[in-house]
């Protein structure tokens, strides 16, 4: 691939441009799913393009083609100078990359089964298993059950002399349950929402899942749904399940520290951030036993943040965001770092594909689990009163990212340290640094989960990514619970 | 740019290494580029050229796709063994119907012109070719009315031609072309912002500079908002907000949403649901429509009426889903059952869904200065964002208003307020509309462009209020 690349550097080179990069980019999917026991959606892709990236009079140009023929490489090669110089005419600060080392290396997510070589029949087989499960509880509607298998491939090459070349494996799958019962609809996932776990991992992800033994209990909940009592509404304690918890996680700390967004880059769209500037290392951004990261190193986990090196050459880091309780640290890129007084850029600039620009986006952002041992079931037996929900089911954030409100598919009445009766329409709301300071317990290493969000939006033209969100249960105190449902609405 | 010789070609190709009796390719075309603008500054600036073929088999009640933007005789050879090998492992499903025909996706042309009814264009020359010093003066001239009020402002102004075409081994072969322009602009003030998008397949129908003024004008008149106690309020939407709201029900309007049990119209087609003034079709060949007249299987795109006066008349089809719902204990109790037209890429399991809407305003039209006008105390609200169904048979939605609330006093506007969150039933919003406007073809970003009004709606539920 070196010799597509330089066709397109020694073109920019050539053409004025300060520094250029090149992405060319194999990525290649399975995406199979089955619905009330027959094939539903059953297809493979595959993507192959490049992606130039320029720094012209100080201002960006992006250009990027499927076509790898020379003449088509050096033609979008000089577009995208030609875009720069155009960026270059409305400008106030010219652009300013904080630097980075030169790298040569080859990296590939560690995995014990390469997923594709698993047969289709294999993969068909046991979707329709755990549909075969669902439909055998009486009162499941619809039964869907859906596996994701992905191998992305990207050789990244700069004028500064970097040659990275990464190949990422993803495997996801889950399935859903739902219940139409007079005027009511109600839905079980496992083992989470949007599809179901994702990590960069092998097809052994599949195993560890468990999806058939779990589809009957899960089957049975959705049904159970309708007979149970509705979530209380009022101000109470609530423990969130580490799926949710995770999800937490991405909309009230993942994006808000995102340093474009904080900059003002994404005020058209995905919106800015209540953590501006004077924030970093003032704010008490939960209590003291909130610490979370952005980590996107290998020793972190298999999550859908895990990389070597960000789609602009930065190598894996780990960020504190939060230290015990105080806002330690935002996620940036070379161009963003010298606004927080930072000389390297903390590497989180990803990229969809070879058709879009790296952005500033999450990694896996995590919670630490506890650092005294806590079970799930101390957790709940030291609580006298409250609820414990899972499986997030809608969500919502403003674009400042204060005023949040979740719901999630299932309930569960926390009475004198013990579970009682499920509840369905549970859902809580709140101001995002009131919450987190709310947090007075979480669990130990032993309940802690990297799950991957695979449907991150952000950016125009939108880009889709994934990020890891690792988490424990945790407890929050005085939270307003109910609203959404509330019968006044 | 992909035209329908060369779609033929690469088919011929592809169905070399075909061993099955069907074949079906789907081809999607695309040059666009957009440049994007925040703190007065273009910062990010890009273009993107790229071919897919997307090729279905079919045999013996089996089905797969597989999808590549390789076109060599090498890719395609692996995209089609790839959709066998997916193909020829499933159970065959007796339900599965052979390719559409060509006299399925026959134009309609005549019919409609015998109707009055003529055809758009939906592809411009001047919009395709537009250059990036060309977007580059525009975004320039919006930054200029940024300085010119004392604000910043982040949008974007992007510009495409894309094309479509489908062709099948029976004989079956569709194409389409179009081009689109887009404008997006928010202007930020130290405590307010204001927004306003539009787009286009004409460029000259664009007004970047108006937009630019009315964004501006709204960012200056909401700053220092106050802050207004939760409640219900009558509120004015403007279209965008109107779009992102009722964006949310039309998936459900497909036949395989009621067979699934998963539409919130289940057991509700033939009822009046909505108040009297709603009426809304799904209309491809509306002038301020875009898109194919054909849909994924390359059936012909029909008119649908889907609501008349607030009752629920008809749904959507795909060909499959419109011979399962035939033989369901569901035909007979959901209006007139046929293929529509609406049908998505084979396989999936969404079926179909009506994705050009247009709503009609029987019950007359009022300007949003109007709806101001004769509101005594209530809400103008510009623009929503992260709107998620809450409760999916009641319709209720929750989200937060954003770039724009205002409170109305004495029929007028009086001052910017801090943003809500609502938790509202589209059910019971549609049955409380006060007034409408004329129909726009209004872009937001929650759901798919329409063509919808303003709507001044009675007893908007805002459940929380944020602190900006």
């Amino acid at each position: 691939m070196k010799h597509i690349a330089d066709w397109a550097l020694n073109t920019a080179n050539q053409r004025g441009a300060g520094y250029a990069d090149v992405r060319i980019v194999d990525d290649r999917h399975r995406a199979l799913a089955t619905k009330n026991g027959k094939v539903g959606h059953a297809g493979s892709s595959e993507s192959l393009g490049i992606g130039v990236r320029v720094l012209v009079d100080d201002s960006w140009g992006f250009a990027s083609t499927d076509d790898l023929s020379r003449e088509s490489v050096e033609r979008t090669a000089a577009q995208a100078v030609e875009i720069a110089r155009a960026s270059s005419t409305v400008k106030e600060e010219p652009v300013r990359l904080a630097p980075e080392p030169a790298v040569k290396i080859e990296w590939s997510t560690p995995y014990k089964i390469d997923p594709f070589t698993t047969s289709i029949e294999q993969n068909l087989d046991l979707l329709i298993s755990i549909d075969r499960e669902l439909l055998a509880v009486k009162g499941v509607t619809l039964a869907e059950s859906n596996l994701h298998l992905g191998r992305y491939e990207q050789w990244f090459f700069s004028t500064e002399g970097s040659e990275i070349h990464q190949t990422k494996m993803i495997t996801g799958a889950g399935f859903a349950a739902y219940s139409f019962q007079g005027t009511e609809i109600q839905k079980r996932s496992y083992p989470n929402s949007f599809g179901g776990q994702y990590q960069t991992k092998g097809y052994e992800l599949i195993d560890e899942l468990q999806l058939v033994e779990n589809a009957r209990r899960i089957g049975e909940q959705a049904v159970a749904l309708h007979s149970a009592p509705q979530c209380p509404q009022g101000v109470m304690s609530l423990v969130l399940d580490s799926s949710q918890l995770g999800l937490q996680i991405h909309e009230s700390i993942g994006h808000p520290i995102e340093l474009d967004r904080v900059l003002g880059m994404e005020a058209n769209f995905a919106g800015t951030s209540f953590l501006t500037l004077d924030k970093l290392r003032t704010l008490r951004y939960g209590s003291d036993i909130v610490n979370v990261v952005a980590d996107a190193t290998e020793a972190h986990g298999p999550g859908l943040g895990t990389f070597a090196f960000d789609d602009e050459g930065v190598a894996a880091q780990c960020t504190p965001i939060i230290t015990n309780g105080l806002f330690t640290g935002y996620i940036s890129s070379r161009e963003t770092a010298h606004t927080i007084g930072e000389n390297r850029s903390n590497g989180t600039m990803r990229a969809e594909g070879w058709n879009r620009i790296p952005l500033v986006r999450m990694t896996n952002i995590s919670i630490l689990p506890g650092e005294k041992p806590l079970t799930f079931d101390q957790l709940i037996a030291g609580t006298d009163d409250g609820i414990f929900v899972q499986t997030n089911r809608s969500w919502s954030i403003d674009d400042k990212r204060y005023n949040f409100q979740f719901g999630c598919e299932i309930g569960w009445e926390i009475k004198g340290g013990k579970l009682g009766r499920m509840l369905k329409n549970p859902s809580y709301s709140g101001i995002t640094t009131e919450f987190w300071n709310s947090m007075d317990a979480i669990c130990s290493r032993d309940q802690w989960t990297l799950w991957g969000t695979p449907n991150c939006g952000k950016g125009q033209p939108m880009q889709t990514m994934g990020t890891g969100h690792g988490a424990s249960p945790a407890r929050f105190r005085d939270v307003k619970i109910g609203t959404a449902y509330a019968k006044s609405n | 740019m992909l035209d329908q010789t060369k779609a033929g070609a690469i088919f011929e190709r592809a169905k070399k290494f075909c061993s099955v009796p069907e074949l079906e390719i789907i081809f999607y075309s695309n040059n666009s580029a957009l440049t994007r603008f925040a703190n007065n500054t273009i910062h990010q600036n890009v273009s993107e050229s790229n071919e897919i073929a997307s090729i279905r088999v079919a045999f013996d009640g089996k089905t797969a796709r597989a999808t590549t933007n390789r076109f060599d005789d090498e890719s395609l050879k692996r995209a089609v063994q790839s959709a066998e090998n997916i193909a020829k492992v499933q159970e065959p499903d007796s339900e599965r119907l052979p390719l559409a025909t060509a006299q399925e996706t026959e134009d309609d042309k005549q019919a409609e012109t015998a109707k009055g009814n003529s055809r758009p264009t939906r592809c411009f020359e001047q919009t395709a070719s537009i250059t990036p010093a060309e977007r580059a003066d525009a975004v320039g001239e919006i930054v200029a009315i940024a300085k010119k009020h004392s604000l910043t402002t982040a949008g974007i102004y992007s510009s495409s031609g894309s094309a479509e075409a489908i062709v099948n081994s029976n004989g079956l072969s569709a194409f389409h072309r179009q081009t689109s322009a887009e404008v997006s602009i928010t202007m930020l003030a130290e405590s307010s912002s204001g927004w306003q998008k539009a787009n286009s397949p004409d460029v000259n129908n664009l007004d970047p500079a108006r937009l630019a003024e009315i964004a501006a004008q709204k960012a200056r008149d909401s700053q220092s908002p106050l802050e207004l106690a939760p409640g219900k309020y009558t509120v004015v939407l403007e279209p965008a907000a109107v779009l992102d709201l009722v964006g949310f029900m039309f998936w459900d309007f497909g036949g395989l949403a009621i067979l699934d049990q998963r539409s919130f119209l289940n057991n509700r087609i033939g009822t009046k649901l909505f108040g009297e003034n709603v009426t809304i079709m799904d209309d491809v060949h509306h002038p301020l429509q875009s898109g194919a007249p054909f849909d994924g299987e390359g059936a012909r795109r029909q008119r649908v009426s889907l609501v008349e006066n607030g009752v629920i008349k008809n749904l959507v089809y795909a060909r499959g889903t419109a011979a399962k719902m035939l033989k369901s204990e569901h035909a007979g109790k959901v209006g007139a059952v046929a293929p529509t037209g609406h049908g998505f890429p084979l396989p999936n399991e969404i079926g179909e869904a009506p994705m050009n809407i247009v709503f009609l305003t029987p019950g007359g039209e009022h300007t949003v200065d109007e709806m101001i006008a004769g509101t005594e105390r209530g809400v103008l609200i510009t623009r929503l964002w992260y709107i998620r169904e809450v409760d999916p048979y009641e319709k209720m939605l929750t989200g937060m208003t954003r770039d724009g609330t205002f409170l109305i006093e004495g029929g007028k506007v009086k001052q910017g307020i801090r943003n809500f969150r609502f938790n509202q039933s589209l059910i019971a919003l549609l049955s409380n509309v006060a007034a409408m406007g004329q129909a726009v073809r209004a872009s937001g970003e929650e759901a798919f462009d329409m063509v919808v009004p303003a709507m001044k709606v009675r007893d908007f539920n805002f459940t929380e209020v944020t602190r900006f």
